[in-house]
């Protein structure tokens, strides 16, 4: 019986997995050097938080995986012998496989910091970066101030833990205001100011120098480049994005550029080696997206469209309509579509913005300037439906129809305050429009693309 | 505010220490004359027991409750012993009517209920004569304490938002030390009223004067319990407003809770009973009000005429018709979460331990067993309980119509709705009698799973898997099975308690009323890949 190997147990890995096996009885075996069992590597934080404990990350039961005929090998593959077939395991144990899927995701980035190996500094991506964490900063005694270098939705993540123990925060962005390579001004702005109500001391446009050692090759303090600043603390967070973990392909004939090179049905240059999630990179861009994707969402759709290739149903790996979302502290965020920050922006593009006069809840729209055709959606705040979203971008509505039956894509909790009329009133006094907001209709959206 | 939170601490373990030690102060005894006048009163037909009953209590000891249960106790014991071997001496003799004539000297009743009402009688001291001043030392210094607990988190929590900070790493509420003194105290709590309830009759003292007013008559352990229910729903009503003062859903849910128990709970049938009516809580619908059709009852209701008449109507309109339709319409949370007594005290109480509901494979399994098992018991007592009363028989099907009702009482009634269901919060979660033993739940949960507008909607491909929902789940749901799959959730136990969608960072949960049509969605692709779902369905 065909063997299929996954090195790898995270999202992609997992649902490559599942899907193979709902669909074929093949053997599967799924390697990982990190943890026996699948966990959810988003929910890491909470579980510093106290939130969660470690058993409620992992979505299935322990016996899940005997059930379903799945073995589970805890190693580290050191080599990949793709003519033979064979992986080689850093305890000198050896497997073999029919096909290799290759989802080993993802490492922070470390850009050569001096002192970025010293004990204390780690990032926050991996179950042994949480263990790590939980002995460095058990508490505000032992660790009397962090230092984040990095400014994206792990290092806003990583804040957010650090002060629920009350550790002294001071988070170091590169950028003149947080996220704004990613988020339109009004918001980046909107979460400057969250941040720094959470007390977390913010640094804008400020960049990590070195990393200082105490006599023992612990952190001491670091100097901040642009003003030799000095900051005493206890632990450096490196948060400044990440990369494709794939070191060990070195050497295998596996073609990798930044990550494992893949084409559409996400195989790669070598016969049955396949590669999926954070470390793959797709040879061109699909649509607007980048070549690599470290995504949640992304890695468990290519788990899902390589599964079904594997099962005889070649399928190429077509992502739909773009949609994201985070937490920044107490600010959901919400995206469908594409919104480019004022950076990035497409010359064709414009928004329409709204922002609530005193909460922390606004909305960019972002609308083609000829057509008028929505092209996505931030939300911050407010939840929408993807469903309804996914739909009208499929449609290739307008702005306006968008704005019109608004209320369909509301997705928050019943009784909330709702805010399309104010929304709509801002459009219509911006635009000279008379546009007027439809009640809620189940038949709309219920009513498929 | 730390500091604030440590006073208000201190002020509510005195409370409470100070409640619990009133337990063990007064004088239970009676002066000859004030025994002479309880006897007259009584009409006790057994010489034997009065004789006995004058050594006990007429005394000049100072004799603590317990002492005072047990001899009551005794004299109950000895007077029955010895009319039981009278009855069996004239049995063998096969005197019938000498045999027959002796069962008018036995004492009929549970010994700690004749006892609680004679101590009620018998009882003096600091407690009962100063019971506005006790009130204070025990409730309002209790209330005062937790208040200045819960307020500075008003602060402490930082801006609104879910705050579950340190909720695992905190011996109250990770199964620790203090959580099993709580359930130690809950347990201990909980036998004594239901079982022993003379050894608590200090605390009827302590209300006397406030069931005076409201119904007209002095305070038993009910009124205590009922008392207590409120101001603790009360209090912790207050932490819910500031833990999730962002949510207005919780907001509105909590409110109705609140005003369900105090108002319809509570208030309403001690002025029913004060106004000579037959107390009834109008929002308790029968099967979880399991004794609405027992004998006492549907001949206490008849009656006492028009209300008594009315109150029959609405009790089988209000489960044959109006639970169902509003199930339908709304889900089983507008009873469960927005209505019912045993849920709103696990709302506000229970908040803290609602994380520890088992979400296993196996606890769901047992759930569906024993929530229904339950179910069909009490119906079948029901029926025999009908059948019983309209027959005139005592049993049918050669079930004893009296044991099957004890049995009930006992095993589901006390032990299970009360011990284990509310004993059991810091330990097994919030939830346990409704998830597991609630006869109630079980029916409307029937409805809400196969006819009903209600579901969990997920949101598209939004799921990170995290776990929130799964682990704040109250019913032991898991949410995250489904939520990441992209499926409606429409489990029978789900309460609507609206937590899962707070909890979830990623908004990826709503409890919605919609259409029936489409609303179970089994989905074998998630929202996000670009694929035609309606094909890959019909391709299966």
């Amino acid at each position: 019986m065909e063997h299929i190997v996954i090195i790898g147990n995270g999202i992609s890995g997992v649902t490559a997995a599942r899907h193979i096996r709902k669909n074929s009885d093949k053997q599967i075996t799924i390697v990982s050097a990190e943890t026996k069992y699948f966990f959810s590597r988003t929910a890491l934080m909470y579980i510093y938080m106290g939130h969660m404990k470690f058993e409620h990350t992992q979505p299935y039961e322990n016996w899940f995986w005997d059930k379903n005929n799945i073995n589970l090998k805890e190693g580290y593959v050191s080599k990949i012998n793709t003519a033979t077939k064979e992986l080689s395991f850093k305890d000198g144990s050896a497997l073999t496989y029919d096909k290799l899927i290759i989802a080993t995701g993802s490492k922070p980035n470390k850009f050569g910091w001096p002192g970025q190996d010293l004990k204390g500094v780690l990032g926050m991506y991996h179950k042994q970066d949480l263990e790590n964490l939980e002995l460095i900063a058990p508490n505000n005694d032992v660790c009397k101030r962090a230092v984040i270098v990095g400014g994206g939705l792990i290092g806003i993540e990583l804040a957010e833990m650090l002060r629920s123990r009350d550790i002294p925060v001071t988070f170091l962005v590169r950028e003149s205001s947080f996220w704004n390579g990613v988020l339109p001004a009004q918001e980046s702005e909107m979460i400057n100011k969250h941040i720094k109500e959470h007390h977390i001391d913010l640094r804008l446009s400020t960049n990590l120098k070195k990393i200082k050692s105490d006599e023992n090759g612990r952190v001491k303090s670091i100097i901040i480049e642009e003003t030799s600043e000095e900051i005493a603390c206890n632990v450096v967070g490196l948060t400044a994005g990440v990369t494709p973990n794939i070191d060990f392909l070195e050497g295998s004939g596996i073609k990798t550029k930044k990550g494992v090179l893949v084409n559409r049905m996400l195989e790669t240059n070598t016969k049955d080696v396949y590669a999926i999630g954070d470390c793959a990179e797709q040879h061109e861009a699909i649509g607007l997206r980048r070549n690599i994707e470290a995504v949640w969402y992304t890695g468990r759709m290519m788990g899902e469209a390589l599964a079904q290739t594997i099962c005889g149903n070649s399928t190429e790996y077509k992502p739909g309509h773009w949609f994201n979302s985070a937490k920044f502290l107490d600010i959901e965020y919400q995206t469908y579509g594409w919104v480019f920050s004022e950076r990035n922006k497409k010359d064709y593009e414009s928004y329409f913005q709204w922002k609530h006069p005193s909460k922390d809840i606004c909305i960019t729209i972002s609308y083609h300037k000829k057509t008028q055709q929505f092209l996505g959606i931030n939300t911050f705040g407010i939840r929408m439906r993807h469903e309804k979203f996914d739909q009208w971008l499929t449609e290739k509505q307008s702005i306006q129809h968008v704005l019109k039956y608004l209320k369909d894509a509301n997705f928050d909790p019943e009784f909330y305050s709702l805010y399309e009329k104010d929304i709509v009133a801002k459009f219509n006094s911006e635009h000279n429009t008379q546009i007027k907001v439809q009640d809620k209709s189940w038949k709309r959206i219920f009513s498929k693309a | 505010m730390k500091a604030i939170k440590n006073i208000g601490l201190v002020i509510f373990l005195t409370g409470l220490t100070l409640f619990t030690a009133t337990i063990f102060t007064g004088n239970f005894t009676f002066t000859q004359q004030e025994f002479d006048s309880f006897v007259a009163e009584k009409g006790y037909k057994s010489e034997l027991f009065v004789e006995e009953l004058q050594k006990a209590l007429v005394t000049d000891e100072n004799v603590n409750i317990f002492e005072f249960s047990k001899r009551v106790r005794n004299a109950v014991d000895v007077n029955n012993q010895y009319y039981n071997e009278l009855i069996a001496k004239y049995n063998a003799e096969k005197n019938w009517k000498k045999k027959g004539a002796q069962y008018q000297y036995k004492i009929n009743g549970k010994p700690h209920t004749i006892s609680f009402n004679i101590a009620k009688k018998a009882g003096s001291g600091f407690v009962k004569e100063n019971a506005g001043l006790v009130w204070f030392l025990t409730f309002g210094l209790g209330i005062i304490g937790a208040l200045l607990f819960i307020l500075p988190n008003l602060i402490l929590l930082g801006k609104p938002g879910i705050k579950n900070d340190h909720i695992y790493q905190q011996s109250a509420t990770n199964r620790g030390f203090i959580a099993w003194l709580v359930l130690v105290y809950l347990v201990a709590f909980y036998l004594v009223l239901y079982f022993m309830a003379d050894y608590v009759v200090n605390w009827t003292f302590i209300l006397d004067p406030i069931s005076k007013v409201l119904n007209g008559g002095d305070a038993s352990q009910w009124f205590v319990y009922g008392f207590l229910y409120c101001t603790i729903m009360l209090t912790m009503g207050v932490r819910m407003y500031i833990k999730y003062r962002h949510n207005k859903y919780q907001i509105i849910r909590t409110t109705s809770v609140l005003f369900f128990q105090i108002v319809f709970a509570f208030l309403i049938p001690e002025i029913m009973t004060s106004l000579n009516m037959p107390g009834y809580d109008f929002k308790n619908a029968f099967p979880l009000d399991y004794d609405f059709f027992f004998e006492w009852n549907l001949k206490s209701l008849t009656e006492s005429g028009g209300i008594g008449i009315f109150i029959l109507v609405w009790g089988i309109v209000l489960t044959l018709i109006i639970v169902p339709v509003m199930v339908y319409f709304f889900g089983k949370r507008w009873y469960c979460s927005w209505v019912c007594g045993c849920g709103g005290l696990a709302e506000t109480l229970g908040d803290p331990y609602r994380q520890h509901s088992n979400k296993s494979l196996n606890a769901w399994k047992l759930e569906r067993w024993l929530i229904h098992s339950v179910l069909v018991f009490s119906l079948v007592m029901t029926l025999v309980t009908l059948y019983c009363y309209f027959s005139g028989t005592s049993s049918f099907l050669g079930i004893k119509s009296q044991w099957i009702k004890d049995t009930y009482s006992f095993l589901i009634g006390a032990w299970f709705a009360g011990v284990i269901g509310t004993g059991f919060y810091p330990i097994f979660g919030n939830r346990v009698w409704c998830r597991f033993g609630c006869p109630l739940a079980a029916y409307l949960g029937l409805v809400q799973r196969f006819k009903s507008r209600f579901r969990i909607t997920t949101n598209g491909g939004q799921c990170i898997s995290c776990g929130n929902c799964s682990t704040y789940c109250e019913q032991g749901i898991d949410v995250r099975a489904y939520a990441q799959k992209g499926e409606n959730i429409v489990r029978s136990s789900c309460v609507g308690c609206g937590i899962c969608s707070a909890v979830c960072p990623r908004g990826v949960l709503k409890l919605e009323n919609g259409p029936e049509e489409g609303r179970i969605n089994p989905t074998e692709i998630l929202l996000g890949n670009d694929v035609d779902l309606m094909q890959l369905v019909n391709k299966k």
